[in-house]
């Protein structure tokens, strides 16, 4: 067999690795330290809630201009809710440096179809489906944006609302908050935006935001009491604010 | 210039809801089957050609790569207008440098999208031409001439009734002794909640007939009535002889 070579009587060479092996040469390891990247696997300086909704003719986004740095309140006047152009609309939460970055692909965007001259804008679920696949694809790099993204406006005349976050997870709803507005902001939202009895006009829809933004303020230990409102409907899109929480802690004493 | 002369005439035409390619398909040889002339590039476009099919193939494949692109990272078809303007640069490069030939075959490109319908005439010297509609390709003049003779009604016209303007015009480029036959075209569409789509033998065959029982002058718009419910309409003979094809006048005296 094999030619007659003995292969029990003596092998080819001493001290050498196994046959199917690698020669481990002293003094080192095969995964060193070096070979490692260390990346933010958390958000430093962030942004707290957004809230977001549609409403019969647009949709509205309000977020407070708060920057923190850890539990300190770092930067007190912070816009974290943008028009994109004249029928879409972000708000972001997170961590801001990485919505910075980020910002400057999507004005890019805008820019270039600017310069395109043909009266073609991005829409809002084209926006909306471009970051899903940037920031799922900084996911899969081990490199998360760490921002949570709400995207809205009028995608044909019609309300859109959309979320995405820094896994690339993506949703669509008639009513998107993020961050502690999640538990206290969306129930109260959703209270309004489901009764059938009265449509939710810009009107009411801006009141309605005011009113969370003023609930957020009182109870998210991590929120502003200046904010700003973006509206997008038929009329284009626009930021209204800052506009300030009327504080009243007597209240305080009844809770 | 001269390569899209030698390949066989295509015919383009758009209305306010579609645009229509029809194209005369040669066979090489008595042996060969018909050579492929409309490709299908995405859900809302498709080209048409005349020239060299090698070069066309690049070409379709560049947009189809585009177009693919495009709906990935932004959730909707590409714009046609920025697609034939990414598509003429790109054919611009190779005519500025001395090693290499421009793409020899002209283009006509039907398109659906926002913007509405389009017809989109490519050359090979790279310019390309947004048009009502079009022609190229050997013998491509009469057509042209039966497209500016009919150009006002085009916009009023039904699919149906702009399929056969295409054929009517394509049938003054065929070759002497030669008749239009469901083989020997071809016929794409694309419209209002309709993707574009290669019309297959049986409905190629119905507009023959159609374009065939025409008695003289009878342009397809005659059949207002049918609304192109019943294809092969009832002719109606001795209308405004101003409107008359001079073609099908010729043929109907030879009967």
């Amino acid at each position: 067999m094999f030619g007659g070579f003995d292969n029990s009587y003596s092998p080819m060479w001493h001290n050498g690795p196994k046959p199917g092996a690698f020669y481990n040469f002293p003094a080192t390891s095969t995964s060193s330290p070096k070979d490692e990247k260390q990346r933010d696997s958390q958000p430093i300086t962030t942004g707290s809630s957004v809230i977001a909704f549609k409403y019969d003719t647009g949709v509205v986004i309000s977020a407070d201009t708060l920057i923190s740095y850890g539990k300190l309140l770092r930067y007190r006047n912070v816009d974290r809710v943008f028009k994109v152009n004249d029928h879409t609309i972000i708000g972001v939460g997170g961590e801001y440096a990485d919505f910075q970055f980020i910002k400057k692909y999507i004005d890019q965007k805008v820019t270039e179809d600017y310069c395109y001259d043909d009266n073609l804008q991005l829409k809002p679920k084209s926006l909306f489906n471009w970051l899903t696949r940037v920031l799922y694809n900084k996911r899969c790099r081990f490199a998360p944006l760490w921002i949570d993204i709400v995207i809205g406006g009028l995608q044909d005349g019609v309300p859109f609302l959309g979320h995405v976050d820094h896994r690339g997870r993506a949703y669509e709803d008639a009513a998107i908050a993020t961050g502690y507005g999640k538990h206290l902001a969306l129930p109260l939202i959703r209270e309004k935006i489901e009764n059938q009895t009265e449509t939710l006009n810009a009107e009411r829809a801006v009141e309605l935001s005011k009113s969370c933004m003023e609930v957020l303020f009182y109870r998210d230990c991590q929120s502003y009491p200046q904010y700003k409102i973006a509206t997008c409907d038929g009329q284009g899109a626009r930021v209204d604010g800052p506009i300030n929480v009327a504080q009243n802690w007597e209240q305080a004493l009844n809770v | 210039m001269e390569a899209v002369k030698l390949g066989s005439a295509t015919v383009g035409l758009k209305g306010r809801d579609y645009a229509v390619v029809v194209a005369l398909k040669r066979a090489s040889s008595e042996l060969a089957s018909y050579q492929k002339k409309i490709i299908p590039i995405d859900d809302h476009l498709g080209i048409s050609i005349a020239g060299i099919t090698a070069d066309a193939r690049v070409l379709s494949r560049y947009m189809r790569q585009e177009c693919l692109n495009y709906k990935y990272s932004n959730d909707t078809v590409y714009p046609a207008s920025r697609l034939i303007m990414n598509l003429g640069n790109k054919m611009q490069k190779c005519t500025q440098r001395y090693d290499r030939r421009p793409f020899g075959v002209g283009l006509l490109v039907a398109a659906y999208d926002d913007q509405g319908p389009h017809i989109y005439e490519v050359v090979p010297s790279a310019n390309y031409f947004s048009v009502k509609a079009m022609s190229i390709g050997s013998r491509s003049q009469s057509a042209r001439t039966y497209l500016e003779k009919h150009l006002e009604k085009f916009s009023q016209c039904t699919k149906e009734e702009l399929i056969k303007h295409g054929l009517e015009a394509l049938k003054g480029t065929l070759p002497n002794e030669d008749l239009l036959t469901s083989a020997n075209i071809s016929i794409g569409v694309v419209g209002k909640g309709e993707n574009f789509h290669i019309l297959d033998d049986k409905e190629n065959q119905a507009y023959v007939d159609a374009i065939e029982k025409r008695k003289p002058g009878g342009g397809p718009d005659d059949d207002s009535g049918a609304g192109g419910s019943s294809l092969p309409s009832v002719p109606t003979p001795a209308d405004e002889p101003g409107d008359r094809d001079p073609i099908a006048a010729v043929a109907m005296e030879t009967h």
